[in-house]
């Protein structure tokens, strides 16, 4: 197993999966000559060329509708979506075109499409370039949603996502990009469904998706070593459809629940993973379940106001204490 | 075309105006529900334009305007009947209605309900057949108020850029829902507006299928020799309001009888006639054969089928 970083993971699973299959393309903004403005293309223009490495015009809607299309008659196009913040401009194809098109025909039709887009917020980028939407993408159907946090997960999910029959949404992260992790040397395809036990623990469940995974896990090793709390860490991998069963799981066996999410609530993974732990194992509570997010404003500039806005491990440690009485 | 291809394209002329007409009918019954937008008056359009391109073979997507298509590209029109009562047997089965029609067998790749949505879908479809060495081309039939949205220039913009195989035919009827073109649109000839994209154009007349066959030929083979997009316009005109909620006060009945005068049906008609390939006596004929095969398959068909099972509801959704 190599250690590579997160962009390094998601060009292998381009490179291998456009090797493989002539049908597979890349398609973005500056993803061609450029190389990628997170590197995750690098390179393979030279190898593939411009008809399947595609420099696309500013024209999200234009070229996501056009990725769509192709896919219709299988093409598998990868289409990357510079910013998350832009996606609002590609959201009626991705949305009113790929996600009902198998539906509105019946199971005629597919649109097998992936589309990437780096998301969550980076530092002071303003609210035009730091805006959060799994929310926005997990509520439709017909649309997967996944959202890889780490490597290993990021080169997987990638390869599966270009091999699935749906459209797929990957929510990378901004300042996820250079992360390391161990990516298995062979072949892996990571299921696009379910979730991950990051960390297994016994007194609380701690629910984290891409870059939330890592507060979870920071704030599980110090409850542990600093307050005697055994946290279990959920990784949410995948947004839609949420794993229902591993949440059921879990908190059955913990009996308590801290959700943390970098969105702003309300609405979001929060909210939902609250209905779900509701629906499904309401009874094994030992007290009401809480969730960590974003404040409710549009991201903020200032440093200062900004890291007063996201949350972070120590949120999620003083959201378990309080769980227990100890804050 | 010759002779005996314009009289086989009369009967299906015929089929689709009488088709549209019991939709009407149908929808006043309360058999078919949501929107229902009828093609009577426009039907030289997609029988010109598929007569000189391939249809089954070609790959064909629409608005929500969409049965005739459907039916011009292979459908059954049983079973576009049949979606249209939201049956089980419906090309849908039931879950599209009337604004999404598919048959992805005849290649008909849908309607969509989005103004403007299919533009991006077409040019998309086109690069597929690029990549994959087809001789198909990709042809999407919008209407002018369509060409307002974002997306028409951004995929003309594509589509010159990248040379695709994409027949973008616009059915110019003056209206989008109740706004005339000149009120919403700062150039009205629609095809002026492709050329800052180098994509080639035209303007004909939509009514006589005579004249739509020859411009369409001109424009099918050049998407189709690799030349690169091509944009149609065709000159035409609805009879009926927009959807059926509308009763065209935004226009004169002047206006409405003067279209009329040319009539697409009645000028093939007439020409046939004249060519005495065809009698009014045999004319009449066949519009009363339509209506009996209209009424004893298809809307027997529909009737007969079929709701979906409600057990299924979330099939289809995803793979
Ligand atoms: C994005 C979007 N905006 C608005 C509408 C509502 N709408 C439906 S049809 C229509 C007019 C379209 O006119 P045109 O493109 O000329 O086609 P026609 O109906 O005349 O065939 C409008 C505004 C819609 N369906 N989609
Ligand atoms: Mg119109």
């Amino acid at each position: 197993m190599a250690e590579i970083m997160y962009w390094e993971a998601l060009l292998r699973a381009q490179d291998e999966e456009m090797a493989r299959d002539p049908m597979v393309i890349c398609m973005g903004e500056d993803i061609g000559v450029a190389g990628g403005t997170y590197k995750a293309t690098k390179g393979l223009f030279e190898k593939y060329g411009e008809k399947r490495v595609m420099d696309t015009p500013i024209s999200e809607g234009g070229f996501t509708g056009l990725g769509i299309g192709a896919s219709f008659l299988g093409v598998r196009p990868v289409i990357e979506i510079m910013s998350v913040n832009f996606a609002w401009l590609a959201m009626d194809q991705m949305f009113n075109s790929a996600a009902k098109v198998r539906y509105m025909s019946g199971g005629q039709l597919s649109a097998p499409c992936v589309f990437r887009s780096a998301g969550g917020a980076a530092h002071q980028l303003g609210a035009q370039h730091s805006a959060r939407m799994e929310k926005v993408f997990m509520g439709i159907a017909g649309l997967r949603v996944v959202t890889p946090s780490n490597p290993k997960q990021a080169y997987g999910l990638l390869k599966s996502a270009i091999r699935s029959n749906d459209p797929v949404f990957i929510n990378e992260h901004e300042l996820m990009y250079n992360m390391k992790g161990e990516v298995p040397d062979s072949e892996y395809l990571h299921p696009l469904e379910g979730s991950e036990i990051a960390r297994t623990g016994s007194d609380v469940t701690l629910f984290g998706y891409n870059i939330s995974v890592h507060w979870c896990l920071k704030a599980a090793e110090i409850l542990q070593t600093q307050h005697g709390i055994s946290a279990e860490v959920i990784d949410l991998y995948c947004l839609s459809p949420l794993d229902r069963a591993g949440i059921r799981k879990s908190v059955s066996k913990t009996h308590r629940a801290v959700i943390a999410e970098e969105d702003e609530a309300p609405v979001g993974v929060g909210s939902e993973i609250i209905a779900i732990i509701n629906e499904e194992c309401f009874f094994e509570l030992d007290a009401a379940p809480v969730r960590v997010h974003s404040a409710f404003v549009p991201q903020p500039y200032n440093h200062t106001l900004e890291a007063a806005a996201i949350p972070d491990h120590d949120d999620v440690i003083r959201a378990v204490l309080k769980l227990f009485g100890k804050a | 075309m010759t002779l005996d291809d314009k009289k086989r394209v009369l009967q299906e002329m015929v089929l689709h105006r009488r088709f549209e007409e019991r939709c009407y009918q149908a929808y006043i019954e309360r058999k078919i529900g949501g929107f229902l937008h009828l093609y009577p008056g426009q039907e030289a359009c997609c029988n010109g334009v598929m007569e000189a391109a391939r249809p089954g073979h070609d790959y064909v997507i629409t608005g929500y305007r969409d049965h005739i298509h459907a039916i011009k590209c292979g459908s059954d029109p049983k079973v576009v009947m049949a979606e249209l009562y939201g049956k089980a047997t419906g090309s849908s089965k039931g879950r599209g209605g009337s604004m999404h029609i598919f048959d992805a067998a005849h290649r008909f790749m849908g309607g969509y309900a989005l103004v403007g949505g299919p533009f991006p879908l077409a040019a998309g479809m086109a690069k597929a057949i690029q990549m994959q060495g087809g001789d198909e081309i990709s042809i999407c039939f919008l209407g002018d108020a369509a060409n307002n949205q974002g997306v028409f220039h951004e995929t003309m913009n594509m589509a010159k850029l990248w040379n695709l195989p994409v027949l973008f035919v616009c059915e110019n009827n003056l209206y989008g829902i109740g706004t005339s073109l000149d009120r919403s649109t700062a150039v009205v000839d629609q095809y002026k507006r492709v050329c800052a994209y180098g994509v080639e154009a035209a303007q004909c007349d939509g009514q006589d299928i005579d004249v739509v066959y020859e411009h369409a030929k001109v424009a099918v083979d050049h998407v189709r020799s690799g030349k690169g997009p091509y944009f149609l316009e065709l000159m035409t005109y609805r009879y009926r309001g927009h959807s059926m909620s509308d009763s065209r006060g935004y226009r004169s009945r002047e206006e409405e009888d003067h279209w009329k005068l040319r009539d697409p049906i009645n000028i093939l008609r007439d020409k046939l006639i004249a060519a005495g390939k065809l009698t009014m006596d045999e004319f009449q004929q066949l519009e009363r054969n339509t209506d009996a095969y209209i009424e004893t398959e298809v809307i027997a068909f529909a009737e007969s089928s079929p709701e979906p099972d409600v057990s299924e509801l979330e099939h289809y959704v995803l793979a």
